[in-house]
């Protein structure tokens, strides 16, 4: 494996039955790097994603995930990824603190390492009024940071976001964007699944699936020039309708 | 009159379409009927039991002939001594002892009284308490057929819990209680779950921003269910004669009619939760909770209500299980009419008119 | 007028859904409610289809006050809530029968409005509707807010969750219909879809920011906007911010966009700051304001 390639993938396939929800798909995504993985709804991102986080075994293909393979590593792999999604991400019921401590636990960081984190990440993103105030009560923006926050708690190699941004205000979104830049930065690599065509403008490098292929994979600047395009969204119509 | 009948088909197709509301509509009410008909009874069979006869005379034989050959009970011993009960029962040979006094029949005829005491087991309270209640059962038949022929009546304890059962058979209590719960059950959890889904789907959203009338949601929504427990209680109804061979006494006519009620009163009940729940899930927790479990505990269905502590007895009027239980009871083991059952009748329509008043008073022409 | 709004405040509790919020819609408009999640557009929503009654203001829609002539508002208008609010295990056709016998009509009656977007899902129309698409939900959920031929159609957040084709045939037949004489009052939180509105207001924290058409909204932007791009966007973003000429700083896309404090700004002074802070590969160059700058211009 490169070392400067922390996800590598090869004819990777995810067959249900008759169905091939995947279709041999490569790619590889470098450190730092923001990736885009976009495709419509159905057109096998979720299940690609799940193989590559180790949650469900591929039917055929390689694929390596900080340097760990999906078929045997998977538990090393859950070690090194963080995941946030817009539809789970953390516990209304609990406060700022209580999420971090809980999610801290499960990542297996040590009690002095969390109050640590807890009390850098609170700072950080200016929580110090409302830390223990339940989760729930906070503006959907804090909620969103506030998870990205803690799905990098454990330093992973590589975090996963499944639309991480939409339905977010532009003001918030664009905070949420500057901290993905800056943990892109610090050598995290971001691997952003979504079918919001806007937040592909911000990736480094997107790959688009139609019908579980990746029909289309550079830099989204190239893609609109290869189409002849303005944005991405355009790109991915043109690509959708063939 | 169209839209009703489009919502009412709609009803019905949610109901076929789900397997578990299925399920719980057919399969519950006869694995209940069943469970309580079978496994959980109160029943003996060939338990065995030891005599400890002090007379030795005609009529003693007589009797013990005639607790022996009924299939309750096997005699397995006879003793001589009163210090030998004391034995048998540490090894556990035997449930009870029936213990004769001396001089039994000269006892009879000339005081027209003689004692026979019965000893049981009690580690098992309820088998103790049933066995006695078999002996005695058999000893009152054993004293009617003396009465008949002698002038002067011989003395009877009079078993008045057991007159309305004279087989003894606990599937007879269990029918009106299993009856009472399975109606609630249908009918109020699943108006209310049913209610609630729409809300919970968004669907509420857009029926209420329809030309279609809240009455006719309601009604809409309630119809399928008064049918389905119409049903219900028609094969719970069979089950207890074909199966327990139970004996209705009264009219099934009025028994149908006085069901309908019960399935009207918990259907209010329905509607009237899911219009304070928002999910399914508070729904059923409700139902579950504030329904099943009164009904279970304080609608004289297990435990007596005579037997309760006051404050208890005063709470269990407002439940209106037990006022159908009474009913039924009335009409399937008593066989009386609505001249004994006006007053429990009246109370549950009462009780009906008021839960639809509330729910109807309660139910949102808006969301909030 | 189809729609009305005067001064109209709701408040949950101790929060402040909506505050004093005016705005009008002709007929046969299409009308765009624009803002992010909790803006208040579906509380504005609900107000309009009697769903819920406001603190303070009125309101009317289709001539009808939405709290004294409810009834007839719910007569004549069509709605499709946020989420998608079908029978799940009812089929496609039975969904559309049963919202047209609940609207005292058939699909035969009104199947020359529908048509068009029926005939895209008649081919499933057999199966449950929980098992279609998401694209195909939302055909289905908007040919039973029309089956009723309904004045005006209210449609909360149509194409959230939606792939980007389908969001585009989706405003394609919202164009059709509009012809047809049907004012639309749609809401939608992505900026990239106010263009294809008619008029659009902005709003946030139940607050309306700005109302008027897509193009006078974009030509009122105050700044002239500057794309900037260099090697590394964290850097240059980091640099941007502690620019202290900066008017506004905002990561759009591949690049970042840029407003000067300044009025005679030359971006040759920002390439020289942008170098002396090691960045290289530096662009800079003039750009059109969207709706999301406006936006954020005025949120901030």
């Amino acid at each position: 494996m490169n070392n400067n390639n922390v996800i590598e993938a090869q004819d990777l396939t995810k067959m249900f039955g008759d169905f091939t929800a995947v279709n041999a798909i490569s790619f590889e995504v470098k450190k730092g790097e923001i990736f885009g993985f976009l495709g419509a709804n159905g057109a096998g991102k979720t299940t690609a994603m799940k193989m590559l986080i180790g949650i469900s075994k591929p039917t055929a293909g390689k694929a390596k995930v900080a340097g760990f393979d999906v078929y045997k590593q998977a538990e090393d792999i859950k070690k090194n990824i963080g995941y946030m999604s817009q539809k789970f991400a953390l516990y209304d019921d609990l406060t700022v603190k209580e999420n971090i401590t809980f999610f801290g636990g499960i990542y297996g960081l040590s009690r002095k390492r969390i109050k640590e984190k807890s009390k850098l990440l609170i700072k950080e993103l200016g929580l110090e009024e409302v830390e223990n105030q339940l989760v729930g009560s906070l503006p959907l923006g804090w909620k969103q940071k506030l998870s990205f926050s803690v799905s990098l708690l454990h330093d992973p190699k590589i975090v996963f976001l499944d639309e991480p941004t939409g339905g977010v205000d532009p003001i918030t979104r664009r905070q949420f964007w500057e901290m993905i830049y800056k943990a892109a930065s610090e050598g995290t690599t971001v691997f952003v699944t979504t079918h919001y065509m806007d937040e592909a403008e911000y990736c480094d490098r997107v790959s688009i699936m139609v019908n579980g292929k990746i029909e289309a994979l550079d830099t989204p600047k190239n893609l609109k020039q290869q189409f002849n395009v303005a944005n991405m969204n355009d790109v991915f119509l043109k690509l959708a309708r063939g | 009159m169209k839209r009703f009948i489009g919502f009412i088909k709609k009803e019905f197709y949610h109901i076929f379409r789900d397997r578990r509301s299925l399920f719980i509509l057919f399969g519950m009410p006869i694995a209940q009927i069943m469970l309580f008909g079978f496994a959980i009874t109160n029943e003996i069979n060939n338990v065995d039991i030891a005599v400890l006869d002090h007379s030795k005379d005609a009529t003693t034989k007589e009797i013990i002939n005639k607790i022996s050959a009924s299939k309750y009970f096997s005699i397995n011993q006879f003793i001589d001594r009163e210090s030998d009960i004391e034995t048998i029962f540490k090894k556990g040979k035997v449930k009870a002892v029936l213990n004769f006094e001396e001089g039994f029949s000269k006892k009879l005829i000339k005081d027209h009284k003689a004692t026979i005491q019965i000893i049981t087991d009690a580690t098992d309270p309820n088998t103790a308490n049933t066995i006695s209640n078999y002996v005695n059962a058999i000893l009152q038949q054993y004293q009617k057929g003396l009465n008949n022929d002698i002038t002067i009546a011989y003395q009877i304890v009079p078993q008045t819990r057991m007159v309305y059962n004279p087989e003894l058979k606990s599937v007879y209590m269990f029918v009106p209680g299993v009856m009472t719960i399975i109606l609630m059950l249908v009918s109020a959890m699943m108006t209310s779950i049913s209610i609630t889904r729409e809300k919970e789907l968004g669907t509420m959203e857009i029926l209420l921003v329809s030309p279609i009338k809240p009455i006719q949601v309601i009604v809409g929504k309630v119809f399928p269910y008064i049918f389905l427990s119409i049903v219900n209680a028609i094969v719970i109804v069979v089950l207890s004669i074909f199966i327990f061979k139970m004996p209705v006494q009264g009219s099934l006519f009025l028994l149908g009619l006085e069901s309908v009620l019960f399935i009207i009163t918990s259907l209010a009940l329905g509607i009237l939760i899911s219009t304070i729940s928002a999910t399914q899930q508070t729904a059923m927790m409700i139902s579950l909770m504030g329904l099943m479990l009164p009904v279970i505990l304080l609608s004289g269905f297990i435990f007596p209500i005579s037997s309760m502590p006051l404050p208890l007895q005063i709470i269990s009027n407002i439940i209106p299980a037990k006022w159908f239980i009474i009913i039924i009871k009335g009409i399937m083991l008593k066989g009386v009419g609505l001249q004994y059952l006006w007053k429990e009748t009246l109370i549950l329509v009462g009780m009906t008119i008021f839960f639809i008043g509330l729910s109807v008073k309660k139910y949102k022409i808006r969301l909030e | 007028m189809s729609i009305t709004v005067n001064h109209i405040s709701k408040s949950y509790k101790n929060v402040k859904a909506l505050e004093d919020i005016s705005f009008e819609v002709k007929e046969g408009e299409l009308f765009g409610l624009i803002g992010p999640d909790g803006a208040g557009k579906t509380t504005l929503f609900r107000i309009l289809t009697t769903l819920l009654i406001a603190n303070e203001g009125t309101a009317t829609v289709a001539g009808f006050d939405v709290v004294t002539d409810y009834k007839k508002i719910r007569n004549s208008v069509g709605y499709m809530p946020g989420r998608f609010s079908l029978y799940q295990d009812l089929t496609v056709e039975e969904n559309l029968n049963f919202f047209a016998t609940i609207f005292g009509t058939t699909i035969e009656e009104n199947y020359e409005l529908i048509k068009e977007i029926y005939v895209q899902i008649e081919p499933f129309k057999d199966r449950r509707a929980g098992k279609l698409s998401g694209g195909m939900k939302q055909k289905l959920a908007l040919c039973c807010a029309l089956i009723h031929k309904p004045k005006v159609l209210f449609l909360d957040e149509p194409t959230t969750g939606v792939d980007p084709v389908s969001r585009k045939e989706f405003w394609e037949m919202l164009k059709r219909l509009q012809k047809k004489g049907i004012t639309i009052l749609v809401s939608t939180p992505y900026m990239d879809e106010a263009a294809l509105c008619d008029r659009i207001a902005l709003i946030q924290d139940g607050k309306i920011l700005q109302i008027d058409t897509p193009q006078a909204i974009v030509k009122h932007y105050p700044k002239q906007i500057y794309n900037v791009r260099a090697n590394n966007t964290y850097q240059l973003l980091n640099s941007l911010n502690a620019y202290r000429h900066n008017h506004s700083v905002f990561p759009f896309g591949e690049f970042v966009h840029y407003t000067d404090s300044r009025a005679d700004f030359n971006p040759k002074d920002l390439v020289d700051y942008l170098e002396s802070k090691n960045l290289s590969n530096i662009e800079i160059e003039k750009t059109e304001p969207t709706i999301e700058d406006t936006f954020m211009e005025l949120a901030k």
